[in-house]
């Protein structure tokens, strides 16, 4: 919302500096984010009035003009078509900046010899002053402009931009500032009442309203005025309209316009002459219903959409825009001036769904009252009879089937101190309301007071809302600040915030990286994992109203997008990368919102270190990943196995199925050869992801204190031939099987030259500890040879020699 | 055999003299102090001699023994600080050559801030709080005085889930702040409450350099018997100072939410301008950081609360703004692209 700081005046008078003014504002609500100054490069030039026109000597289409400047006369050379002697022109000294009209760009005016004839300044165009595009002919100015003045003192102005907030729909006015500014200032507003000379004939023998749809409309009135002339507003209008941000249109419309402006009140003006039936009837549309809008849009209806109607046919969406049948055009002798209150919820259904958002529209759907029709309509209609002449019917048509009164709201010192955590007295309080205009009664009690509010604060429902009204005009910085003092309530913290923050930190001290990419991805994007075409599963949540493809679906896992980042990364880093996200994903649910597990996906490529002087470069492979898998699950105390594995995205070998107690919890594996393209990634991937919500209640488990055993360990080494089929993981638990065995580690496999085919060679150290005593050697050896024997005859592992 | 004893003596030392290497050392102690050695043998042979002679004799092989010893053990400590010297001295050593690479990672600049400022209100007796992204339209808005076709709804353009599901007139949406914990957290744990919630949320929202269709929140709310606005102001203030410092300038103003009342807007001096107005911060030196307030009685009696025994206090943070303003990022995008030359700067 712009507002005028000139237009203010003629409502309050302003004493305080514009800085402190933007300040208090800004504090007590409405935020005041720019003071722009209108004729700020207005500067070296006049009001001039054309005094003499002559031809010039040497060329037929030039003139020589004499302008008047108060205190001297300037004879300059001029190429305009519109020059009348006695005319006020804005008059151009050397220097003056001035927009040069066929390239646009800011210049400063320099003396010039045209056609023999010295020229020290120019009448300007409106183009060249930058007030609008126009540049037919120079600027006229009102006969009232005084000759001599500064332009930029004539019709320069601040305007001050403010941000409303959506409960506030009478600070959408140049009135409703004014108020808010005399609450702040101590100051006063000035309102005249408004009259006029009206004819004799009355309003309700030419017009009639009919509501039938009074939830949608608590009120219609209107004003007729016959005899009136479209014209061109005066200059001082149109220059107020564009410094608000509004285009001059004719002086109806601008009226409409400008009293919108100035009360917060839309108004629509309709050509009498076209209303068929002498009649107004307020509906709700039929479903389908057409109507062609003021801008020559055909719109289609629904029945939950309110018009305006003539006996036969719609003539106005109803607060949101005119028809073009019922348009005031330049033949348009009388006027019917419509100002009337809507049902928000409905503008703004209606306005959204015709995508026509309005000034007017953000008005009524941010609800002004029905009682604002009469003084805006009245503000209008005399405007009217002042710039488009004609008289105006006796009376105003009035429907107001919507009538409510303001209920009283008690309101106590005690309330405004137990929200606000300071006391203020009542004096004090009543004050401030009374300085908005809120009406403070005396109640039963001496610490309270009955407050009515003033029409125009819709927003004011509740006791809290006169708090904040206290509140901000005392100031919020007159609140204390202190710091909780009740006591601490129980914490019961969900566990998984804290797993989380332990895989992060765990993850970045094993070199990874996290990236945070976007839930919503592309169904293309989540394919791209697939080996071969079919449907999703699970099938993703889709947006009903996708910004684009590439974010239509929410994505089901973590990896498309980290495989995506990789390969993006991969066209700059040749290192080695290791990156990982931990977020949700989304997993649809019948008649439910989704389920949204924490998961943690890592995905690893390149070498294992950075290429170094020392060497040691070598490639990460399925064990690294496995590695940070056990890495991870050891450090929340999790025992997991590795079972086979079947995701179709990895490697059909290479991946195994994380499992802990029976539960498929994740996996590890190698990218499946037939998926890297697919991210443009030509390079081997791996990649391990981890269910953390399906992980959470392992994690939890009681742990309890081993003792620390003080008896010597004994460390001895086998080396065994098994067929290639046979795991390590069958072979470590036969070891591990035998309870003095403490502890067993493989540290070599090998397949190849001496071994014959079909077989591996498999070598561990167990170390052997008994809790009682110091093993012997005899002892340690019989375990030993029992060992052998359980792997020969459960696994046919032979000792290698 | 005195004079034996001395001879021998002599010898030895003098040999020890010559000894240049520490791994010498144990053969000559072997030679002369072990237990095949000649004054081993002396000292055996004692027990055969008169008795007068075993004492002088005795003693006197003692003492060379301990001379011996003695001799070694300063010839050792010679010789080891000779060798300290050398390895010390003389050996060339580039210590500027890079150490052993280690993976480093990077924890992403969101995660950074979101816990930092966890923490800051863990310590305040906070408890943090976490809940779906996937949301029901009440929690979103209806529960927050945000019915539909309430103009607020047009400052949140939402993004809306296609629920196949017809006989559901529920809407599903993308939570468009974390406020829409807010009477989830109310309706699940009784009073005293002091959560904040972190998390991602969603708008309808072309990318551009301020904006992404995702980025992060954190939402705050306490509810208990007697807190004031005052609670509120004290609670932020002491945040921001542990955050931002002890010198930032801070204003806090009037403003408008539908789910508090009194409103409020707190914003911090622009660092990049100290407040004089700059680009950053749109001329008005200042930053707007969060907004907040009390708790709308309708929010607490939809939870079942009674506005006239208990009161709260909300506030809600955007949370990509604030490394961009700590760390003068310019396009929130770089947070969302995954690019490494990015995220490995923090
Ligand atoms: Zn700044």
């Amino acid at each position: 919302m712009k507002v005028s700081l000139n237009w203010l005046r003629e409502y309050i008078d302003i004493n305080l500096p514009l800085a402190d003014l933007a300040d208090r504002l800004t504090m007590a609500g409405i935020e005041v984010s720019g003071m722009p100054v209108t004729g700020g490069n207005l500067g070296n030039i006049v009001v001039g009035q054309i005094v003499a026109i002559n031809p010039h000597p040497n060329a037929d289409r030039l003139t020589l003009v004499t302008i008047d400047l108060g205190t001297e006369q300037s004879t300059v050379v001029c190429g305009a078509p519109n020059l009348r002697l006695g005319d006020k022109v804005a008059f151009a000294h050397v220097d003056a900046q001035l927009i040069d009209p066929r390239s646009g760009q800011v210049c400063r005016l320099k003396p010039a010899k045209i056609r023999g004839v010295t020229s020290s300044g120019m009448a300007c165009s409106e183009k060249e002053l930058g007030i609008s595009d126009s540049h037919e002919g120079i600027m006229i100015l009102s006969e009232e402009a005084p000759v001599g003045t500064s332009l930029a003192d004539y019709l320069g102005d601040t305007v001050l931009d403010l941000e409303v907030t959506p409960n506030r729909p009478d600070c959408l006015s140049v009135i409703g500032i004014a108020r808010e500014i005399a609450a702040l200032t101590g100051q006063s507003l000035h309102l005249a009442e408004i009259s006029y000379k009206a004819s004799t004939s009355p309003i309700d023998s030419q017009i009639s309203v009919e509501i039938v749809d009074p939830d949608l409309c608590p009120r219609y009135c209107a004003s007729l005025v016959t005899g009136i002339k479209v014209a061109e507003s005066p200059q001082w209008l149109q220059q107020r309209l564009l410094n608000c941000g509004m285009r001059p249109i004719n002086n109806i419309v601008d009226v409409t316009n400008y009293v919108m402006l100035e009360y917060g009140q839309p108004l629509h003006a309709f050509d009498y002459h076209r209303i068929r039936g002498k009649k107004i009837v307020v509906r709700r549309a039929t479903a389908g219903e057409v109507i062609v809008s003021l801008d020559w849009v055909k719109r289609t209806l629904d029945e939950n959409m309110l018009v305006i109607a003539d006996e036969e046919r719609a003539v106005a969406i109803a607060g949101v825009m005119g028809g073009a049948n019922s348009e005031v055009t330049e033949s348009a002798t009388t006027l019917l001036l419509e100002s009337a209150n809507f049902n928000p919820a409905s503008i703004h259904r209606t306005g959204s769904l015709l995508r026509l958002p309005s000034e007017a529209c953000m008005r009524f759907e941010r609800g002004i009252r029905p009682e604002l029709t009469i003084p805006a309509l009245k503000r209008a209609t005399h405007l009217i009879l002042q710039l488009a002449g004609g008289k105006a019917a006796k009376g105003l048509a009035d429907v107001y089937p919507g009538k409510r009164d303001s209920e009283p709201i008690l309101l106590s010192t005690e309330m405004v101190e137990r929200v606000l955590g300071v006391e203020f007295g009542f004096d004090q309080i009543v004050s401030v309301l009374s300085s908005l205009g809120f009406d403070c009664k005396p109640s039963a009690s001496v610490s309270e007071v009955r407050v009515t509010a003033p029409y125009w604060r819709s927003d004011i429902q509740q006791a809290v809302d006169l708090v904040e009204e206290v509140a901000r005009i005392i100031g919020y910085d007159k609140i204390p600040a202190t710091m909780l003092s009740q006591q601490l309530p129980r914490q019961n913290p969900d566990p998984i915030i804290n797993l989380k923050r332990q895989v992060r930190y765990s993850l970045i001290g094993y070199g990874f990286d996290e990236i945070v990419t976007y839930s919503l991805t592309s169904s293309d994007m989540l394919n791209k994992l697939l080996t071969e075409p079919r449907p999703l599963e699970p099938v993703p949540l889709r947006m009903a109203n996708p910004m684009t493809a590439e974010q239509e679906y929410l994505r089901t896992n973590l990896r498309a997008n980290l495989l995506d980042a990789l390969a993006s990364n991969r066209r700059h880093e040749d290192g080695n990368i290791r990156l990982f996200e931990l977020g949700k994903v989304y997993l649809p649910r019948p008649n439910d919102l989704p389920s949204e597990p924490e998961v943690l996906c890592g995905v690893l490529s390149g070498s294992r270190l950075e290429r170094s002087w020392q060497g040691g470069y070598d490639s990460f492979d399925f064990y690294e990943a496995k590695g940070v898998v056990e890495g991870l699950l050891s450090q929340v105390d999790v025992e997991a196995s590795f079972e086979k594995g079947g995701d179709e995205s990895l490697h059909p070998v290479k991946q195994a199925t994380i499992i802990v107690d029976g539960n498929r919890v994740g996996v590890v594996g190698e990218l499946h050869p037939k998926v890297s393209p697919a991210f443009d990634i030509s390079e081997t991937v791996y990649l391990f992801e981890i269910d953390l919500s399906s992980l959470l209640p392992f994690t939890i488990g009681h742990k309890m204190f081993q003792p620390i055993l003080r008896f010597p360990t004994i460390v001895r080494d086998i080396a065994l031939i098994v067929d290639t089929g046979v795991t390590h993981q069958q072979v470590s638990n036969i070891i591990s099987s035998f309870p003095l065995v403490k502890q067993v580690s493989i540290f070599d496999a090998y397949v190849g030259e001496p071994i014959p085919p079909g077989k591996k060679s498999l070598a561990y150290r167990i170390t052997f500890q008994s809790p009682t005593h110091t093993m012997t050697d005899d002892e340690v050896s019989k375990v030993q040879q029992k060992t052998l024997s359980k792997l020969s005859s459960e696994l046919g592992a032979m000792p290698r020699s | 055999m005195l004079k034996q004893l001395e001879e021998l003596k002599l010898k030895v030392l003098r040999e020890l003299e010559e000894v240049s290497e520490i791994k010498e050392l144990e053969s000559w102690r072997v030679r002369y102090l072990g237990k095949k050695s000649e004054l081993t043998r002396i000292l055996r042979s004692l027990a055969t001699l008169p008795l007068e002679q075993r004492k002088t004799i005795g003693a006197l092989a003692n003492e060379v023994r301990a001379d011996l010893e003695s001799s070694l053990k300063q010839k050792r400590q010679t010789l080891r600080e000779a060798q300290v010297v050398i390895q010390t001295k003389e050996e060339q050593f580039d210590t500027t050559l890079p150490g052993r690479p280690l993976p480093i990672g990077h924890l992403h600049p969101i995660t950074q801030t979101l816990y930092e400022i966890c923490d800051i209100f863990i310590s305040m007796g906070f408890q943090v709080v976490e809940g779906p992204e996937v949301e029901w339209d009440y929690y979103n808005f209806e529960s927050l005085n945000i019915p539909k076709e309430h103009p607020a709804r047009d400052t949140m353009s939402t993004l809306w889930v296609d629920s196949k599901a017809e006989s559901d007139e529920r809407c599903m949406l993308l939570r468009t702040h974390t406020t829409s914990m807010q009477l989830r957290v109310m309706e699940k744990t009784p009073p005293p409450l002091r959560v904040i919630i972190p998390g991602k949320v969603y708008r309808y929202e072309a990318s551009d350099a301020t904006h992404t269709p995702m980025f992060h929140q954190i939402d705050g709310l306490v509810v208990d018997k007697g807190i004031t606005m005052a609670d509120l102001k004290g609670t932020l203030y002491e945040v921001v100072r542990r955050f931002f410092g002890e010198d930032r300038k801070v204003r806090f103003r009037c403003d408008y939410f539908p789910f508090v009342e009194p409103g409020a807007e707190m914003a911090i001096e622009c660092s990049v301008c100290s407040g004089n107005g700059c680009r950053l911060c749109g001329n008005s030196g200042w930053i707007e950081i969060l907004g907040a307030g009390m708790t709308h009685p309708q929010v607490l009696q939809r939870a079942g609360l009674d506005p006239e025994v208990y009161s709260g206090f909300a506030f809600g943070m955007g949370v990509d703004r604030i490394p961009m303003l700590r760390y003068w990022i310019d396009n929130i995008r770089l947070f969302y692209n995954s690019d490494l030359r990015f995220l490995r700067q923090f």
